[in-house]
């Protein structure tokens, strides 16, 4: 990609009293890209995005926005605007009045204001609800409140954190949805912080994964899902059978692995001989049969372990040696699906050896 | 089924805290309250007596106001303190807002200590303040014969130490219901430190701090005894002058003041505590 990035973090790292939240974290977020920062609470996503607020000093390195450098600009004149995890809309003004605050305290002429605030409520929706105060309004609609006060302003750079986690998981759904559009219509770069891999795989055009302070992975959904670069983000990311296994040598092509309760097969891949590698299948690439599969897959026999009801597809947990486990999807396709395996049956799994995941590190 | 249920539930005993079914319980709740408001009620009813004596009844009159209204002396008391409980009010406020906000916002060594410090006023007996007063008073040297209302300080510095920690109590209690990301949204939609603090923060404490003021108010009106040791002859307040009234004899005149005292705290304490619970009414609105 050749367009400058409109936000690098070169070398971030921040301490609290001794303990390291962020880890010499470099990241480029390009113009225009809705960017996710993923990783399970507490590991320094919330951080970052309030260094890039500037809530928050870093320890050491530097952020720069758009080329300038961020370290001696107040969050008050960052050209960035963020939507809190708790909305934060001001309890005592209604809808208009919170969603003009900023330009207001900025000295915009009114003139100007006006026609401003009709458009960001018009965005998000929420045209006709000027005069409303904050606890008449929903916790979805004070959220659009949020969202406007944040765009009027015209940022750089959009920073939403955790922006969902307080909806319901339909109007969560909803909101995703929005958000995209609204990043769409408003070419912002949206950069967005959450713990929940789906909002993260469903909306962003990238995403940083991070753990105890540090980025693992920076890739777009896809190839974050399909072509995880370690255990930590293969396991985060989605559901993942995942098989220690041992390189006995090359194979024409690739490589030859044994692994504990499925034997030894051939995969596409390179290690060296000898080493301990990490063999991972996504389930929805698990087939489930009770006849042995047909030649050329990797397959294995065990009883059926357990069976969660999902309602439009059941989690099938076969149990193929102990401690072996392996888990496949199976999709209710018919009212009266009677090829669903039950609990105690003998099945066979199998499945591509191209489908699977080589974790070295 | 209906009947089963109805029959059903007559026969159950009352349970422990089923006051309302007890019939005892109900006669003790209306001693308790005679017991409470029988004197004042009696106070109140007396002011009106048309009589000398404040023993017996003699008939309704509103001489007995008329005549506190004609005391020339009673009304400078009264006027001293209004005086006073305005000014005290309004340093206290001032200091216990500082200092809950400090305490609400700040980490620094030697809080705790602060934070029960801030208490001490409220517990130490009022008797002992108003001897520490006097003897400070009379220590520093503190100049007596100054003209009115200057004559005042001493009594409104000694209001303002009992008063300003009830501010900072509850302008405090106000606080930690505010939600620090409000301050942070503020500052990120380009507004400056006094501007977050003039816009958002103080909005938000404005019912802590009437309710505060209006507490102090109440306290500073009819304080008697760290008063009475700060006070001198040229400087009696309200409370002061009317306990000098009932050494000569409780006429309905005494009565008549102190129910003026009784609803001017009465109306100050009822604003107060509507103004301590500001969102209930725009909740059930909505």
């Amino acid at each position: 990609m050749s367009a400058p990035a409109i936000v690098r973090i070169e070398g971030v790292t921040k301490r609290f009293a001794g303990v390291v939240a962020v880890d010499d974290v470099s990241l480029e977020i390009r113009p225009n890209e809705f960017f996710a920062l993923l990783g399970p609470s507490g590991c320094g996503k919330t951080t970052l995005l309030r260094m890039l607020a500037g809530f928050e000093r870093p320890s050491a390195g530097r952020i720069l926005i758009d080329g300038e450098d961020m370290a001696p600009v107040p969050p008050n004149r960052r050209p960035v605007n963020m939507v809190f995890q708790s909305y934060a809309v001001f309890p005592h003004m209604s809808v208009a009045e919170n969603v003009a605050y900023g330009l207001r305290v900025t000295g915009t002429p009114r003139a100007e204001i006006a026609p401003r605030l009709k458009d960001a409520l018009a965005m998000v929706r929420l045209s006709g609800l000027e005069e409303r105060m904050p606890d008449q309004l929903s916790g979805g609609q004070r959220q659009r409140v949020a969202l406007a006060r944040a765009l009027i302003k015209r940022p750089k750079v959009l920073l939403l954190d955790e922006p969902l986690s307080a909806l319901d998981r339909k109007l969560r759904q909803e909101m995703q949805l929005e958000l995209v559009r609204l990043q769409h219509d408003v070419g912002i770069t949206f950069v967005i912080v959450t713990h929940d891999q789906e909002e993260a795989l469903s909306m962003a055009d990238r995403i940083a994964v991070m753990d105890h302070g540090r980025i693992l992975q920076t890739a777009p959904p896809g190839e974050l899902y399909e072509e995880p670069s370690c255990r930590m983000v293969a396991d985060f990311i989605g559901t993942m059978n995942l098989f220690p296994a041992r390189v006995l040598g090359a194979a024409n092509p690739g490589i030859r692995v044994e692994a504990a309760g499925l034997g030894a097969f051939e995969l596409p891949g390179m290690a060296p001989a000898g080493s301990e590698i990490g063999v991972a299948v996504r389930p929805e690439k698990v087939r489930l049969s009770r006849d042995p599969p047909r030649n050329g897959a990797i397959a294995v026999c065990g009883t059926v372990a357990q069976v969660a009801y999902f309602g439009d597809y059941s989690h099938v947990s076969i149990e193929a040696a102990p401690a072996v486990r392996i888990t496949c999807y199976q999709t209710h396709r018919s009212r009266r699906d009677r090829g669903a395996v039950a609990e105690g049956e003998v099945c066979w799994v199998s499945w591509d050896p191209a489908d699977c995941i080589l974790l070295t590190e | 089924m209906g009947q089963e249920s109805a029959q059903v539930m007559a026969r159950e005993r009352a349970g422990p805290l089923e006051y309302s079914r007890k019939v005892w319980l109900r006669a003790w709740l209306v001693a308790t309250f005679v017991f409470l408001y029988a004197p004042i009620v009696i106070l109140i009813v007396f002011s009106f007596n048309d009589s000398r004596r404040n023993i017996v009844w003699q008939g309704f009159t509103l001489e007995y106001y008329d005549r506190a209204w004609q005391n020339a002396s009673l009304i400078e008391a009264f006027t001293n303190s209004i005086v006073i409980a305005l000014l005290a009010t309004a340093i206290s406020t001032v200091i216990g807002a500082l200092l809950a906000l400090a305490l609400w916002r700040f980490r620094f060594p030697g809080k705790p200590a602060l934070e029960g410090a801030v208490a001490l006023p409220i517990v130490i007996p009022e008797i002992c303040m108003g001897v520490a007063l006097l003897a400070f008073f009379a220590r520093t040297g503190w100049p007596t014969a100054l003209p009115w209302p200057l004559n005042l300080g001493p009594i409104v510095a000694g209001h303002v130490a009992f008063c300003f920690p009830f501010v900072a109590i509850v302008v405090r209690a106000r606080m930690a219901g505010f939600d620090r990301a409000l301050e942070e949204a503020s500052r990120d939609l380009g507004a400056g430190e006094w501007q977050t603090f003039r816009r958002i923060t103080l909005p938000y404490m404005k019912p802590g701090l009437i309710a505060g003021a209006l507490l102090a108010m109440t306290l500073s009106l009819d304080d008697f005894v760290i008063t009475f040791f700060t006070s001198g002859p040229e400087t009696l307040t309200f409370p002061v002058k009317v306990y000098s009234m009932v050494r000569f004899g409780a006429t309905p005149e005494v009565n008549a003041a102190s129910t003026i005292l009784i609803a001017v705290t009465i109306v100050l304490t009822v604003i107060a505590m509507r103004l301590q619970r500001p969102t209930q009414t725009a909740e059930t609105s909505a």
